[in-house]
């Protein structure tokens, strides 16, 4: 099992003519993934590795006898982001992830807004997407298959992470521990994202095959306080252990600077990575100083728990 | 992108909030002029990009415009917290009968605009809703739906307002929360708002912040208040020269990106480093094992060899940096042959042995094969995967400070 995708998803990639959408669909389509059409609006008629391209998803749909797709990949530049992304919601697409950087807040904002009222969820902006270990994988993250292959073996553990990169870093880490991964969700490095790691909290709790849950977070936003509520309201069965990146930002020569991404501004007390990990450890989760400790606590942890 | 007080309260005007009948200027005759035709007492405020104006003596009150006229010629010359000031506004002296707060921010966690109104205004609001957390009226609102009146009637009323007051604050809120999702704004602060003994209100400061993201479909408004381009985003710290070349490097070709930061990093260790989340990683290891960066960077993306050469050019001309460790998260878009034939470039164009100069490489990813075989050539310590980013710059630290040391 997985969470939000399986092997049977079809989703489409919005911007798939890009020069990174078109790397993108070709490491999608090698891994597995069911890529059922690409949009560009005026680029109608072209394939990008096989896959049709079209001006609108209706065009897609019509193309493929009126079945909306499960998912969109959309990368589009971040003045088009909106627009594409209500495009989606309004055809009736429910799992969007948005790669695009650099998209305004108010854009943002509106998406997910929309997203809720049609019960479809976005991942993102600001990230490399999602992987099922050796099933499918929707977005760019542990690009070419041969490369993804080598860092996510499926396994037991749910990552989230705010970094595109340390998501296979850490994957790699639990890969090579023998524990592997259940599945990979790259939430995005802005201040508003469309899944935070407490809305992702009950899809992996519905999910048998995962048995431990991984986080990477950084300073800057309420994130991280937001998941230690929830796990002081919800008994779950997951044991969540995290990473604090960014430390250094706490110190006063770095006050008001952002490093990374563009959610790690702080912009209260809350926001730094000293009140973070205080945050976490009082919902008992604890906080590694370092990746390589990660595994040896997960197991720890799960051994833990099927002990009780 | 911030803005002066001067700039924030032509934001609020435009939105059709009122404002006193102020006068910007940057010279202190004018000063005067100005003050002759509101004719009264004045406030002099200098117009700086930092708090704390009014203990450092940058805000000052005159009864005459002889006397405006040398506050502001004091003002001019005085520095505040290492900023300049880019000149004063003259302000009438309002007499106000009650101050009051409004403001909007965004909430993330809500994932919506958050407005905010007390009547306890002219202080910290932050200090209010702690103090007196019955004095703070909150309500969120749609990105998405037309703003109505009475959701900003909602949060006056919670905050304990009624009467007269309720109903000519309304449709002050109403605007400023309209503004603030049409000029992306991160921040949209009157602080006070005055209402004056005829019971009319008016804003008496403001604090607006734009976010970058939302300045290319803002171009209008910026160059509407007289904001020069070259201004950018006007960060908290003006760049150092380690951080105007690396932009440089990274503005001359489209492939990649490079960053380079060396605002309170006072090391020597050279750190050529990425990608987002690796490079904060990193950084983190290399201090909580005892060492000192030079600076922080980040690679992202595929650079080309030019980008990377030039990064680590940079950091290798810093005072005092003798070594670079070059260290990536694993990478699947970033191509390490690349990465390793741009530092060891760096290097002999500095004439600078790259085996000694780079203590360590550890990049592991995409075309690994590759970047091995050159790093083997030059004699360069690398490692792949196995290798943590923990361990990576803990051997980065002792090949530098240990020499050192």
């Amino acid at each position: 099992m997985s969470i939000l995708i399986d092997e049977n998803t079809t989703f489409i990639i919005q911007g798939i003519t890009g020069r990174e959408a078109v790397n993108l669909t070709r490491e999608c389509l090698d891994y597995g993934s069911k890529i059922v059409g690409g949009v560009t609006p005026g680029r109608k008629g072209r394939e990008v590795h096989g896959v049709p391209v079209f001006d609108t998803i209706e065009q897609v749909i019509e193309h493929n006898g009126g079945a909306i797709p499960d998912g969109s990949v959309v990368t589009v530049p971040p003045a088009g982001t909106r627009d594409a992304v209500f495009e989606a919601l309004a055809a009736g697409i429910k799992t969007i992830v948005i790669v695009t950087e650099r998209i305004p807040r108010r854009d943002v904002a509106a998406m997910v807004e929309y997203a809720d009222q049609q019960g479809a969820r976005i991942i993102g902006p600001n990230c490399l997407g999602l992987i099922v270990p050796g099933v499918a994988k929707m977005g760019g993250i542990g690009g070419p298959a041969k490369n993804a292959e080598q860092a996510y073996q499926p396994g037991s553990v749910g990552v989230m992470s705010r970094s595109g990169g340390m998501t296979t870093e850490i994957s790699s880490t639990l890969t090579a521990a023998g524990l592997g991964v259940s599945t990979a969700v790259s939430i995005g490095g802005d201040a508003i994202i469309g899944s935070t790691y407490a809305e992702l909290m009950p899809y992996f709790e519905a999910d048998p095959q995962t048995e431990a849950i991984v986080i990477y977070t950084e300073p800057g936003g309420r994130m991280e306080a937001q998941l230690s509520a929830w796990v002081k309201e919800n008994n779950s069965r997951l044991p969540i252990i995290a990473f604090m990146a960014g430390k250094f930002m706490d110190d006063e020569e770095m006050q008001g600077m952002s490093f990374g991404h563009a959610g790690t501004i702080v912009e209260g007390k809350e926001d730094s990575a000293t009140e973070k990990i205080a945050r976490l450890q009082e919902a008992g989760i604890p906080v590694v100083e370092r990746i390589d400790e990660i595994p040896d606590l997960v197991k720890a942890k799960i051994a833990e728990r099927s002990a009780a | 992108m911030r803005f002066f007080e001067y700039e924030a309260r032509e934001i609020v005007k435009r939105a059709g909030i009122p404002v006193t009948d102020y006068g910007f200027t940057t010279d202190a005759a004018e000063a005067k002029t100005i003050a002759e035709r509101i004719g009264g007492p004045t406030v002099i405020k200098s117009q700086v990009l930092t708090g704390g104006r009014m203990k450092a003596g940058g805000v000052k009150f005159a009864d005459t415009p002889e006397e405006a006229s040398q506050h502001a010629a004091d003002i001019l010359e005085l520095e505040i917290n290492g900023h300049w000031p880019r000149g004063v506004l003259v302000d009438p002296k309002a007499e106000v009968k009650q101050e009051y707060y409004a403001g909007v921010v965004w909430d993330g966690t809500a994932k919506k605009p958050l407005m905010l109104f007390s009547d306890m205004g002219g202080i910290d609001i932050e200090q209010v809703a702690e103090e007196h957390p019955d004095h703070v009226g909150r309500g969120h609102f749609s990105p998405l739906q037309p703003f109505s009146d009475y959701q900003a009637k909602q949060v006056i009323a919670a905050a304990g307002v009624t009467g007269k007051a309720l109903q000519r604050a309304t449709p002050i809120l109403a605007r400023l929360a309209r503004l603030f999702l049409e000029n992306d704004m991160l921040l949209a602060e009157i602080n006070p708002l005055a209402e004056l003994h005829d019971g009319t209100f008016v804003a008496l400061d403001a604090h607006m912040e734009m976010e970058d993201e939302g300045m290319v479909r803002q171009k209008g408004l910026i160059k509407a208040l007289g904001i020069a381009p070259e201004e950018g985003t006007r960060e908290g710290h003006t760049p150092t020269p380690f951080e105007e070349a690396v932009k440089a490097i990274d503005a001359a070709d489209h492939r990649g990106v490079i960053q380079g930061k060396d605002t309170g990093f006072h090391g020597n260790i050279g750190l050529v480093i990425g990608a987002g989340g690796g490079s904060l990683t990193l950084t983190d290891a290399v201090r909580q094992q005892g060492g000192k960066p030079a600076n922080y960077s980040e690679i992202g993306g595929n650079p080309s060899v030019a980008k990377a050469c030039g990064l680590a050019k940079e950091v290798l001309n810093k005072d005092g940096v003798e070594k670079i460790a070059v260290m990536m998260s694993i990478v699947s878009n970033t191509r390490v042959d690349i990465v390793a034939r741009g530092v060891i470039k760096a290097c002999l164009e500095l004439g600078k042995d790259p085996g000694e100069t780079i203590a360590i490489f550890r990049i592991p990813g995409a075309w690994e094969e590759e970047g091995f075989k050159i790093l083997d050539k030059y004699g360069i310590e690398y490692c792949d995967r196995s290798v943590s980013l923990w361990d990576a710059a803990g051997r980065a630290v002792a090949k530098i400070q240990g020499e050192a040391a």
